[in-house]
């Protein structure tokens, strides 16, 4: 009897290989060489007359000052964002992984606004902080607390935050409390005999033992921001007021889609493709290392 | 009944479903960006056209919002999936022009199929904007409206403001805000939905005065654009100093907003008489419009209005036996008791001068003016090069620069000259690049 099956030949193998690697070729490669290729193009709307430019788009995008504001924005927005909803749910998921009552009741509803698509996440917060129709809003009004996201730049980037915070938390709460269940009840009872208290216990026992979790929620909240936010931003202040909350991912949608110039809009997606695969290489290069498995 | 039994069955019924209408009928798609008792407009034209003869079928398919509409056709241009119909509004206008062989002019389709058609018969505001230079119609107007003042009667009263004499120019309307915000309105006095639209685009032509050259685009894709001019900074420069405390108060790029005057929060907003139906169904207390207020150091000023709303395009590429029920369909819907019916039941402007006259012969305009003001201002005086209309490329983005320009005027960011210069600086750089791409 031999430990391990293996193939002889190639058929086998690229078989089952094909399902996997034609998706991958057919919805990932496939768009983002014909996102590059288009980024050489100036192209009217419908296709009718087309000039390759070299790398036209990608001058005239550096020379925009508003992509340069847009990179600013989408550093804020991403920092809060993945600080706080990281920081929140871990919060969370610490206070749930104790003995308490109705604890699964708790965990339930903690989970529930990840059902939420970010359009919908997005509507929900501006029934909330519209000046005109929010409760909430009218509520910081009558504290003669100004408040005022169509005209206030801050107003609508702090509405905008606390709305992908709040639907990205449920997610990262999720994993953090897995992660917590699984770090052996032996450590921590060592450490209670060692007459450690509950935060020493915390800083020096579980927060490096979740480290693999915190390390792939990180990268995955990254991603989020970076790509995943847009619903949100497109229903609660479309970008404005004055570009203040214009990310990226935004602007390859307005520029594509509201300008129809989709040369500019390729070169930007190109940029921040660029960008992700960059900063996702950084973090397993430098980041990881820290990470105790 | 099993259930094989039951799929065979549905499956038998669906053929023969499909197979029915198909015989000898050719068939029409129209794509469409109308919702609510709008789209019901639409379907019961389609439904009314189809009963009215038996060679073709009109399907109207419902895209998403207008900018979703033009861009799902243009998608669908690319795919070599075009509908025959698209419905396209104002500002998609430039785009559409522009695209030689992806559309068919609405003059060219008529006269090869033969149908009677006298540009003529149509009121000049509206086909102007949908007009070449040359006065060839390339669009078929469909639903178009203007922008008008409307104004909460109930809030005028309370103000002490007579409600049956309206504000006409822009100072008095400043009063009234200080007014109206005096006695309890304190969130907003005036204010008004779609900024650029009232802020720029109606007030140039209003006043009589450019946005651009080559009168104001529909001369050529060269021209540039110069609404930095004095007017526009003096109008910009008030709003600022308004919003200070909120006698006027800015609600948004779109018509987002409009729900600050049913509501009753903003007695005053100039928005489009496209409106009306939403006052009619939401608007808890007694309102009226009147035309939109101008300055009166403006010579010349009130000018005319321009049009909003949307026009049918016949996209390019289609079977002749296709064009021929378009149009077919186009000589339906220009109608004289058609357009007259469509005017009446929603609001949106007749777009035939005999339908107009017809309305107004019946005397309906007496209970209803509110329904009168828009044609009133578009009828205004006869068009100059700076109120014929407007027509840019890449207009949906290139509002979105005008707007961000006015916000960072209003929030303090900017001074209103500083704004409106950056408005202009910018616009002409999506200008350029159009031209570029402009396949003429």
């Amino acid at each position: 009897m031999t430990k391990n099956a293996y193939f002889s030949g190639l058929t086998i193998p690229v078989l089952l290989l094909a399902p996997q690697l034609v998706i991958t070729v057919l919805f990932f490669y496939w768009p983002a060489s014909q996102a590059v290729w288009q980024s050489f193009l100036l192209q009217d709307a419908f296709g009718t007359s087309t000039e390759f430019v070299w790398f036209e788009n990608y001058r005239d995008l550096f020379a925009d000052p508003g992509y340069y504001k847009a990179l600013i924005n989408t550093a804020i927005f991403s920092s809060f964002v993945c600080v706080l909803s990281l920081s929140i749910a871990l919060l969370f998921a610490v206070m749930a992984d104790r003995q308490i009552r109705g604890a699964e009741i708790y965990k339930t509803l903690l989970i529930w606004p990840y059902a939420v698509a970010p359009a919908v996440a997005g509507v929900l917060w501006i029934f909330m902080f519209d000046p005109s129709l929010g409760m909430l809003a009218r509520g910081l009004n009558s504290l003669s607390i100004a408040w005022n996201p169509r005209l206030n730049g801050n107003d609508a980037m702090t509405l905008v935050i606390l709305a992908a915070t709040w639907k990205q938390i449920s997610y990262n709460f999720l994993f953090f409390l897995a992660g917590l269940q699984s770090i052996p009840k032996s450590v921590i009872e060592a450490a209670v005999i060692d007459g450690a208290k509950p935060m020493r216990r915390f800083w020096t026992i579980i927060f490096p033992l979740l480290s693999p979790t915190t390390f792939f929620l990180l990268t995955v909240n990254i991603v989020y921001v970076f790509f995943d936010t847009f619903g949100i931003i497109d229903t609660i202040s479309g970008g404005g007021p004055s570009g203040a909350t214009e990310t990226l991912v935004y602007k390859v949608y307005s520029d594509g889609k509201g300008g129809s110039n989709l040369g500019g809009s390729a070169a930007q997606s190109v940029v921040l493709l660029i960008m992700v695969i960059g900063m996702t290489a950084i973090q397993f290069r430098f980041i990881e290392r820290k990470v105790s498995y | 009944m099993t259930v094989k039994s039951t799929i065979l069955i549905s499956a038998a019924a669906f053929v023969l479903a499909g197979a029915a209408p198909a015989l000898a009928q050719t068939e029409i798609q129209w794509w469409h960006a109308l919702t609510g008792a709008n789209n019901d407009v639409v379907v019961k034209l389609a439904e009314d056209f189809n009963a009215s003869q038996k060679d073709y079928k009109i399907v109207p398919a419902y895209k998403g919002s207008y900018p979703d509409t033009l861009n799902a056709g243009i998608a669908a241009f690319r795919a070599g999936t075009a509908p025959h119909i698209l419905q396209v509004f104002e500002v998609g206008t430039g785009t559409m022009m522009s695209a030689k062989g992806a559309i068919k002019p609405v003059f060219e389709l008529m006269k090869e199929a033969g149908e009677t058609f006298d540009p003529k018969a149509y009121l000049p505001a509206i086909t102007g904007y949908y007009s070449t230079a040359k006065g060839d119609m390339l669009s078929m107007p469909f639903n178009s409206s203007s922008m008008v003042m409307w104004y909460n009667k109930d809030a005028f009263k309370k103000a002490g403001l007579n409600p049956d004499a309206p504000p006409k120019t822009w100072p008095e309307v400043f009063e009234a805000g200080k007014k109206l915000k005096a006695a309890g309105f304190d969130k907003c006095g005036f204010t008004n939905a779609w900024a650029t639209w009232a802020n720029i685009e109606q007030f140039g032509a209003w006043h009589n005065i450019p946005i651009a050259t080559k009168g104001n685009g529909l001369d050529g894709f060269d021209a540039v654009l110069n609404f930095n001019s004095p007017l526009f900074v003096k109008h910009l420069t008030n709003l600022v100093e308004l919003q200070k405390d909120k006698t006027y108060d800015y609600s948004g790029r779109t018509n987002n907003g409009e729900g600050r005057f049913t509501s009753g929060e903003c007695p005053i907003m100039l928005t489009s008489s496209g409106f009306f139906g939403n006052v009619k169904a939401n608007a808890k207390f007694d309102w009226a419009n009147a035309p939109m207020p101008y300055y009166p150091e403006a010579t010349g000023a009130p000018q005319n209005s321009i049009i909003g709303g949307a026009s049918l395009w016949v996209m390019g590429g289609k079977k002749a036996d296709e064009y021929k029920g378009v149009a077919k369909f186009f000589t339906f819907l220009s109608d004289v008791d058609r357009q007259v019916k469509l005017h009446t039941e929603s609001g949106y402007l007749p777009i035939t001068k005999a339908a107009y006259e017809k309305v107004k012969a019946s005397g309906f305009y007496k209970d209803k003016p509110y329904l009168e003001t828009p044609i009133l201002e578009l009828t205004n005086k006869e068009p100059t090069e700076n109120s014929r209309g407007l027509r840019f490329g890449s207009l949906v983005q290139i509002r979105d620069i005008w707007s961000e320009e006015i916000e960072a005027a209003l929030n303090g960011q900017k001074t209103p000259k500083a704004a409106l210069d950056a408005a202009v600086e910018r616009g002409n750089q999506m200008l350029r690049q159009f031209e570029r791409t402009a396949s003429r």
